[in-house]
């Protein structure tokens, strides 16, 4: 039942998605595709945040290290789809290293850890100038051709994304269903405990952040080659914690939390336009009132409907029990 | 023929002036079923999480089949066919019941690499089921473990910690808050699975730290009470009944 509502609601979107574009001006795709990116992005930091439970406000680092090496390399004459793959394999490698102090710290120290990094990352972006242009950036950066077939177009390069987004989203719904999940979520939900019954903390730990910054990297990427240009503004601690409301706000530990976080994220700043000084202090307002009404973010929404209805059913099953009882004793002192 | 499964030697931790073990020495024989009594504050849960490698002792040493397991982390120790639980309740609260069961033993199946391609339920959902029945739990085994009662959680907790079939378990007060019509049940769900009716199943053995001195007193084959970090007295349940010396200290109150 749940279940195929589920597939239904997943076929509905898809087939929205594919069809969405041809009724937009170009803008509306850039924006649809801008999305997309930080779908893909939150969907790593959910792993990292929502699954794994380890508090990264460090995230746009790997968006901006995915990002650059693409552009990097693409100035160096080397093709996207070998940037593509390179970008993966450093925020992979990367990962691994910003997830040790969450092997010492947690919580809001490890959140001041990755915070620490992403600034770090941030300075190397402005300041090496020799590679990566300083606050000038790197521009004219080209888009890809998949098998001759150019993806220079708005439409063409919203289908790549697009084709791109729902792989990484597949692997990692396979990811979540396997064992892993199942591992990933007793880190969060209890270290100790999960620790004393075999769960390798330090490895699924390590591994939380590298996949997660894996996501980032490819969503940097696909950026890159989106904007064709690119300099270290969007890859600041501002956008880390952009992205980790992304995650929240959809719902941590929500398969699709991120595509509804990365939509308010990205489009409710273009709604709020007309606010414009006032912009960040109406949206850090919603922020707060959406967090206090829903801390499990928007996706809980259906859960808890369900919870109440139970404790409904329930509440009203005992008082059924009370009634039947009461007669059956009115009853028993009539007889 | 066969020498202790468990054998812990001069073990000692102290919290600054506080001495909360001092020098405990004991043996578990495979298949037995090991009782530690003493008051609040008499050093059990410090003894235990010595043992599991959860605290770093001050001194001693602990072998297990008569191997040097002193030092090992917790995770070595599971490995190694450890099992506990905690005096606490330590549930995965967001995750159904089953999925508790099946995180408990999955880890033991196969690689870190093998298990990213492996089926959800790691092919444990036959042995889940078992436990399940076995403890009563059917009608809540879909449910977030989080949800259930305090006592269904306990059992979940303490069902966890058979999953992988260990050669040793330590339960730390299985039966703490947990109303008396259920203490009954947990005495003779632990000697059930002790007595390992199943085939297939390894023999296990228990070290319990318990309040409860009936349950105690039923469930043990052996006992020891321990005051202020020391060993008082290590016998049959018979043998500590009658110990005068543990009568005036604890039984006695
Ligand atoms: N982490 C700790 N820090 C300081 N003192 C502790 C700590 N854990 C336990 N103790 C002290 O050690 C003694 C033994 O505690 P514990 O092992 O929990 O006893 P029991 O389990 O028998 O009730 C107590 O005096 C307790 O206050
Ligand atoms: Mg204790």
């Amino acid at each position: 039942m749940k279940k195929q509502s589920a597939i239904i609601f997943t076929s509905v979107a898809l087939l929205a998605l594919l069809v969405a574009p041809h009724f937009l001006k170009s803008y509306g795709v850039y924006l649809l595709t801008y999305w997309l990116v930080f779908i893909l992005a939150a969907m790593g930091l959910n792993l990292t945040v929502g699954y794994a439970g380890q508090k990264s406000l460090g995230h746009a680092a790997f968006f901006g290290i995915g990002a650059y090496t693409v552009a990097i390399m693409m100035k160096a004459g080397f093709s996207f789809w070998l940037g593509l793959p390179a970008a993966a394999a450093i925020c992979f490698v990367t990962g691994i290293l910003v997830g040790f102090p969450a092997l010492r710290v947690q919580t809001i120290y490890l959140a001041f850890a990755t915070l620490g990094f992403n600034t770090a990352a941030w300075l190397v972006m402005r300041n090496e100038e020799q590679y990566t242009g300083g606050t000038f950036g790197i521009n004219n950066i080209a888009r890809p051709e998949l098998f001759g077939l150019s993806l220079d177009g708005a439409l063409a390069y919203y289908y790549f994304t697009l084709g791109v987004t729902i792989v990484f989203g597949l692997l990692l719904f396979g990811l979540l269903r396997s064992p892993w999940g199942k591992a990933f979520t007793a880190l969060r939900d209890n270290p100790i405990r999960a620790e004393s019954l075999g769960v390798d903390v330090r490895n699924y730990t390590l591994l939380s952040f590298a996949i997660g910054a894996v996501y980032a990297g490819v969503a940097g990427a696909l950026f890159a080659s989106l904007v064709q240009f690119i300099d270290p503004a969007p890859f600041g601690v501002g956008q880390s914690i952009m992205m980790y409301l992304m995650v929240v706000i959809g719902g941590p530990g929500y398969f699709f939390g991120p595509v509804v976080g990365a939509a308010v994220g990205v489009v409710l700043p273009e709604w709020l336009r007309f606010a414009q000084d006032w912009y960040l202090f109406v949206f850090g307002s919603a922020v707060v009132l959406l967090m206090i009404w829903l801390p499990d973010g928007l996706l809980s929404i259906p859960d808890r409907i369900r919870a109440r209805r139970e404790s409904r059913e329930a509440s009203a099953a005992r008082a059924a029990a009370v009634t039947a009882a009461a007669a059956n004793a009115g009853k028993g002192s009539g007889a | 023929m066969s020498g202790p499964l468990l054998e812990v030697k001069g073990l000692k931790k102290s919290y600054g002036a506080i001495r909360a073990v001092g020098g405990v020495s004991f043996q578990v024989m495979p298949g037995e079923i090991f009782g530690v009594i003493g008051p609040n504050g008499s050093g059990k849960t410090t003894m235990f999480n010595s043992v599991l490698g959860q605290i770093e002792p001050d001194a001693g040493e602990i072998h297990l089949n008569g191997q040097n397991i002193t030092g090992l982390s917790p995770l070595q120790l599971n490995q190694r066919g450890v099992g506990r639980t905690f005096q606490t309740l330590q549930v995965f609260g967001k995750m159904s019941v089953r999925d508790n069961l099946i995180v408990a033993a999955q880890e033991h199946r196969g690689t870190m690499w093998s298990r990213m391609f492996a089926p959800g339920d790691s092919g444990l959902g036959a042995k889940a089921d078992e436990l399940i029945d076995l403890f009563g739990i059917r009608h809540v085994a879909d449910k977030p473990a989080g949800s259930l009662s305090y006592g269904q959680q306990k059992l979940v907790d303490i069902a966890m910690a058979f999953m992988s079939e260990p050669a040793l378990v330590l339960l730390d007060e299985p039966c703490a808050g947990v109303n008396p019509s259920l203490v009954g049940g947990i005495s003779t769900l632990l000697k059930q699975l002790n007595q390992q009716s199943g085939v297939g199943k390894r023999a296990s053995s228990f070290v319990v730290i318990e309040h409860n001195m009936d349950f105690v007193m039923d469930l043990c084959h052996r006992i020891m009470v321990m005051v202020e970090g020391e060993v008082m007295a290590i016998g049959t349940p018979d043998e500590i009944r009658a110990n005068k010396q543990v009568l005036a200290a604890y039984l006695g109150s």
